[in-house]
């Protein structure tokens, strides 16, 4: 806006100019085009599914595809409760690894212990998966589940939360290796944002007589919310699309009889990846696209949300000041 | 300048395009991963012996009865059969190209490999959520000798669609009427109870791990991973192990020169292993490409002559010679453009 647009005579470049504008400005289109396209191919596929069951697909709990009769709750609720375990588990943890490194740490541990959690992030998510069905999942059982059940037995809800076949599989365990997948993500973006604020700032508040405390829930936080929400939705989106490593250790089982935590479930993800090279044409294809539609509006409501989020939160910044 | 960098640029991809043309000794296939490990081995000693390259993917039954309708392979691979109607009306044709069979194994303390007996009846129920613990009097009636523990039954079973699974359901739909009625058949079910691992070694690491699980896999993954596996009781009474002479009994048992189209679960015959199945190949009838169509039937000849060892080595049983000779003939509906028969010698 305040720019002064170019002179004439730097805008009429060479040809080569022109032809990078138009190039860039294609790629950017180019996103958009292959999103409709996904967005269409999606409906279009998913069709014969929306038409049977219209939106009662997302409440019904049955998915049988012998009697071809599906419904995507246990699916849409295996995702959304193993996501959220999973932030629950990561933020807090992400949030004092970004803090201890960037505030806490002396100078000759910062350089190692970064690299680790970026190695970690590189880690493939199938490692993942099979670390937490061979070694993670009889651990959880034998010394989390086990002693839960014996400890709750027969208390209402609590004894209900913790029941289940001592497997060490289901919606826990999915959760806890989702939120291991993702803290190296939110740490690392975390850690990034907090090292930007200016130290002009901390140094000011420290001289103040604030502690690490103060300095960094009132100086850095507010200075970095949007990079600290922008981290968050990060390992959030991670957290949604996961695939592998959900398979290995989410049970893949598509009732829903009991709320507990132990309990074998389902996400969207596990159900795509497993049942879709066998499904026969028809409904059950149909209805596994039909998901996938699904999954793909959570993921656009979620990012509607943080922005929603951010710019809520810039309103009642302006309203302080 | 520009302009001859530039061409010579398109001339280095002209060329490159032509070259991947010129090599046109390669059919494609694509289906069934149960039967890929032998497709894989097939087609790497028949590269050895004729120089012809054949790429299989192994993306699934579903996929592969797909990809063959929409002819962008040369061959389909499916482990359930395609009745003949539904052939007809696509204008296919199938037939058998190797018998794998699927077995129950447990991991239940002192109990040794083959000790175990079940049957029909107490396997589905153990799958229905009926039988729940392995002192049930059911298994004790069967299991007169062995002591069994007072333990919850954990039972596992594939996640992904499989035909395994198939196998599996079909048969217990065949013998346990409660199953057919509640659950019945296919690749993938809607399963009352269980845990799901992902592909048979997902399966045989739960039950590997697990204490007092049961799961069902493919015969190969018993004899690598020394399973404890159960005897099962055949439709003559008669309480069997599975290994390739028990697969075997229940191939010979189909009537193959009638139709393509046999489950070979639950067959007759004292030593017939239960739970056996066939894997299939799907073609076009009318071959729009009569070279490739050519090519994979001599490619599939020569597996059914010189492959049998190499199945047997990685426990797949061969289709018996009777079998194959009908299915040679049955290949004389696979026809060129010009009606005349797709030659495979």
């Amino acid at each position: 806006m305040n720019s002064t647009p170019p002179s004439k005579h730097a805008r009429s470049g060479p040809v080569a100019d022109r032809i990078f504008g138009w190039v860039a400005k294609s790629c950017a289109f180019l996103t958009l085009g292959l999103l409709i396209a996904i967005l269409t191919s999606l409906t279009v596929n998913a069709w014969p599914a929306i038409a049977k069951y219209g939106f009662s697909f997302l409440a019904s709990t049955v998915w049988d595809p012998v009697q071809e009769e599906f419904g995507g709750f246990v699916m849409i609720y295996g995702t959304l409760a193993t996501s959220v375990i999973a932030l629950v588990i990561a933020v807090p943890v992400s949030f004092g690894i970004a803090l201890f490194l960037t505030e806490l740490s002396p100078s000759w541990l910062k350089r190692p212990l970064g690299t680790a959690i970026e190695l970690l992030a590189a880690v493939p998510s199938i490692v993942y998966g099979m670390w937490g069905l061979l070694v993670f999942g009889p651990v959880l059982a034998q010394y989390v589940q086990m002693p839960l059940q014996a400890a709750f037995a027969g208390v209402p809800y609590l004894g209900m939360l913790v029941s289940g076949p001592p497997v060490g599989i289901g919606l826990l365990s999915a959760g806890i290796i989702l939120a291991i997948m993702i803290i190296p993500f939110i740490a690392a973006v975390m850690r990034d944002v907090f090292e930007v604020t200016p130290h002009l700032l901390k140094e000011s508040a420290y001289g103040l007589g604030a502690t690490t405390w103060e300095v960094v829930s009132k100086v850095v936080l507010p200075y970095t919310k949007t990079g600290v929400i922008g981290g968050i939705m990060l390992g959030l989106g991670r957290a949604i699309g996961e695939t592998m490593a959900v398979t290995f250790v989410i049970g893949n089982f598509n009732q829903l009889d009991s709320l507990s935590l132990f309990q074998a479930a389902n996400s969207i993800t596990s159900a795509l990846a497993n049942e879709f090279a066998e499904a026969g044409e028809g409904l059950h294809q149909a209805a596994l696209m039909y998901l996938g539609l699904v999954l793909f509006f959570i993921t656009f409501v979620i990012l509607t949300l943080s922005k929603l989020l951010l710019s809520q939160l810039r309103k009642s910044e302006g309203a302080k000041t | 300048m520009k302009f001859a960098v530039h061409y010579s640029g398109l001339v280095a991809v002209a060329s490159l395009l032509s070259f991947g043309a010129v090599q046109a000794q390669e059919i494609t296939g694509a289906g069934a991963s149960f039967p890929a490990p032998i497709y894989a081995k097939w087609a790497s000693d028949y590269n050895k012996a004729t120089g012809v390259k054949v790429n299989y993917q192994s993306i699934g039954s579903g996929g592969g009865i797909k990809q063959i309708d929409s002819k962008t392979v040369d061959f389909g691979a499916s482990d359930m059969p395609q009745t003949d109607d539904v052939l007809k009306s696509k204008g296919q044709v199938q037939f058998p190209a190797v018998i794998g069979g699927t077995v129950p194994v447990i991991n239940v303390k002192g109990i040794a490999p083959g000790q175990m007996k079940l049957d029909g009846q107490t396997l589905g129920d153990i799958y229905l959520g009926k039988i729940t613990r392995w002192n049930d009097p059911a298994l004790k009636a069967l299991n007169p000798g062995l002591a069994l523990p007072d333990a919850a039954i954990a039972p596992v079973r594939r996640a992904d669609g499989s035909g395994t699974t198939f196998n599996f359901t079909n048969y217990l739909s065949r013998v346990h009427p409660e199953w057919k009625a509640k659950v019945g058949e296919g690749t993938a079910v809607n399963w009352p109870v269980g845990a799901g691992g992902k592909g048979n070694e997902g399966v045989s690491a739960f039950v590997n791990r697990l204490p007092n699980s049961i799961g069902y896999v493919e015969y190969s993954y018993v004899k690598q991973n020394k399973m404890t596996y159960t005897q099962m009781k055949n439709r003559d009474g008669v309480f069997v192990s599975p290994d390739d002479e028990a697969f075997k009994a229940a191939a010979a048992g189909a009537d193959w020169n009638k139709s393509f189209y046999q489950l070979i679960t639950d067959q007759p015959g004292k030593k017939t292993w239960p739970i056996t199945t066939a894997t299939f190949i799907l073609m076009h009838a009318k071959q729009d490409k009569p070279a490739n169509a050519s090519e994979v039937l001599k490619f599939f000849n020569w597996a059914f002559v010189n492959g049998g060892k190499s199945a047997s080595e990685l426990d797949y049983v061969p289709m018996p010679a009777d079998v194959v000779a009908t299915i040679q003939k049955s290949w004389g509906e696979i026809k060129d453009p010009a009606g005349k028969a797709v030659s495979f010698k």
